[in-house]
């Protein structure tokens, strides 16, 4: 009798805590999505846990048509796949040779790629902007290097390019040999076995990469804040912009509209795949 | 020999262009770093001469420097400790026992993972905003008014409310991590401790703290990369560095732009060796023998 009761009054303790945790990050987010519906009235004067009034739409549509976050939107949209695509097609081909064949100065490639994941884009976003910077004067063009949404994927593309083969060569390693050895035994090239017999066997992991990397471009905000100019950025600059405007203008429910426009596509993808986001960590284990 | 060729053909192509990418902007603006710390540097558009260890020299009685290193240290600190007790808590309630919504706790502490750290600014914005804020409103709801704060804007406490943010932003995803390495311990080694009479606090000291430990180290190496990143993104759009919440990396963002670009990035080889150096020593003081299953 004394166990059972003792037994329960843990799992209630279980209970509270877990259910204490899923509430503080549940409330902001429900909250903020109500907020954004909410007029400037509703969000000063009348208790922050009232219900809107009245639903404002309207809200949403100054915030796509007067901070601009429609074209913020298509930004994204535009670098995010851009960058994916080239991440791929770059860091593919490099994994698989890196994970399968032997040559000389394979250990230095290695070395170099495994130094760096040790670096974070904080540190060199300045001088890769000078570097940029420079490079238009010397060629005395403007917004081909800088300011430039092709160039920014690169460049996104390029700084993911160490975890992306780490984790893809990793995967490569774990193929069995038999296949390739049959492809080229029957003829097969080289590039044919790989593109044809290799990169579709490692689809898992690069369903993992696309993933974390939608998330990681989707999110970016510091680079992207510093090599484009305000009108060119994407959705995380629009959106910090755009909390700087409305909190001087005093326009909340914007503000808030704002953040449910940068949060959705998250969330939407997040609730369609969280059982392989949150499998796949294990497999890559990394964080920005 | 033609195979050969062509064999070094293929991986030279395959190659090639990953190297150059990764030479271009990763290599060389992190040698870039390093080299322009020696120089004095101004603008971006002149070069600067060299000056050797100055800038270090002026940068060790820089007395917002020394503010910001004390700032990323107590942050640092907090965070790691506070995420790592809860996200072990956590992740041995959600591996270890049986109830309902197992699941759906796992999904809903993952989530503050996904989002921007601009999002997350904007939902700390609303939650710490002095009038109406959900934090403040909250506290007046339950009758303990006298605890509302200006949470981002009292100096006294402003970085206690950046940590606590941090923290809100770290459980989710260090619990699935612990998770991973929990859900891998074989059952047959509770079952025998459960046997032997051992409760569910020694069960847990004995055999799930031990058997994740190295996982455990792997993390607090993410803990101070990860914090040290994510403050200064944190603090670049919530504060700008003001009420004595600077970072080091947001000095070495601020400074490098307005006009004293040498002086930054001796800022940034600073934090770099600093985060490099805390990650080691935590890495040796935590080394245990590794137990085995």
């Amino acid at each position: 009798m004394k166990e059972k009761k003792k037994f329960s009054l843990y799992k209630v303790f279980v209970y509270v805590a877990l259910i204490a945790l899923a509430i503080t990050i549940i409330v902001p987010i429900v909250w903020v999505f109500m907020a954004s519906v909410k007029s400037q009235s509703d969000l000063v004067q009348r208790s922050p846990w009232s219900l809107p009034t009245q639903v404002l739409w309207s809200n949403f549509a100054t915030a796509f048509q007067k901070a601009r976050m429609g074209d913020y939107l298509v930004n994204s949209v535009i670098v995010t796949a851009m960058s994916i695509f080239f991440l791929l097609i770059v860091a593919l081909p490099a994994s698989y040779v890196l994970a399968r064949f032997r040559f000389k100065g394979k250990k230095f490639f290695n070395a170099l790629f495994m130094a760096g994941l040790f670096i974070n884009t904080n540190y060199i976003v300045l001088p890769i902007y000078v570097m940029l910077f420079h490079w238009e004067i010397a060629l005395q063009v403007q917004d081909v290097f800088l300011n430039n949404k092709i160039m920014l994927s690169l460049i996104y593309a390029a700084t993911s390019l160490p975890f992306t083969i780490y984790l893809l060569s990793g995967y490569f390693q774990t193929l069995p040999k038999a296949y390739e050895e049959a492809a080229l035994i029957d003829g097969c090239g080289y590039f044919k076995t790989m593109t044809k017999i290799m990169i579709p066997m490692a689809r898992p992991s690069i369903i993992t990469v696309i993933l974390f990397q939608f998330l990681a471009f989707w999110n970016e905000y510091i680079m992207a804040f510093t090599l484009m100019e305000k009108d060119n950025s994407t959705l995380g600059v629009g959106l910090k912009f755009l909390m700087a405007d409305q909190r001087a203008a005093a326009d909340f429910g914007v503000m808030y509209a704002g953040l449910v426009i940068v949060m959705v596509p998250t969330l939407i993808l997040y609730i369609l795949v969280q059982k392989k986001l949150t499998e796949g960590m294990s497999l890559g284990g990394l964080k920005d | 020999m033609n195979k050969k060729k062509a064999q070094r053909t293929f991986i030279f192509g395959c190659l090639a262009p990953a190297v150059i990418l990764a030479i271009l902007f990763i290599a060389v603006p992190t040698i870039t770093v390093f080299k322009e710390s020696f120089f004095d540097k101004t603008d971006l558009i002149h070069d600067g001469a060299f000056v050797a260890l100055d800038n270090f020299k002026v940068l060790f009685s820089d007395e917002r420097f020394i503010e910001s290193m004390q700032n990323i240290i107590l942050t640092i600190t907090l965070v790691t400790l506070v995420t790592l007790v809860l996200a072990v808590l956590f992740a041995t309630l959600l591996t270890r026992e049986e109830f309902r919504g197992k699941n759906f706790f796992r999904v809903i502490f993952y989530i503050p993972n996904i989002l921007s750290i601009v999002v997350i600014a904007g939902i700390f914005a609303a939650i710490y905003q002095p009038s109406n804020g959900i934090l403040n409103s909250f506290l007046e709801m339950i009758g303990l008014s006298g605890l509302t704060r200006a949470w981002m804007g009292d100096p006294d406490i402003v970085n206690y409310s950046i940590i606590v943010a941090l923290i809100w932003q770290a459980i989710g995803y260090y619990m699935v991590m612990y998770m991973a390495s929990m859900s891998s311990i074989p059952e047959n080694l509770y079952e025998a401790a459960s046997l032997e009479g051992a409760g569910k606090i020694k069960q847990f000291f004995m055999i799930t703290l031990p058997l994740i430990w190295n996982n455990i180290r792997t993390t607090l190496t993410f803990f101070v990369i990860s914090t040290i990143n994510l403050s200064f993104m944190f603090v670049q759009i919530n504060t700008e560095g003001s009420l004595g919440t600077e970072v080091p990396l947001n000095y070495m963002y601020n400074k490098a732009f307005a006009g004293n670009y040498s002086y930054g990035m001796a800022a940034g080889v600073c934090i770099f060796l600093f985060s490099f150096a805390l990650s080691g020593i935590l890495n040796n003081i935590t080394k245990r023998d590794v137990l085995e299953f």
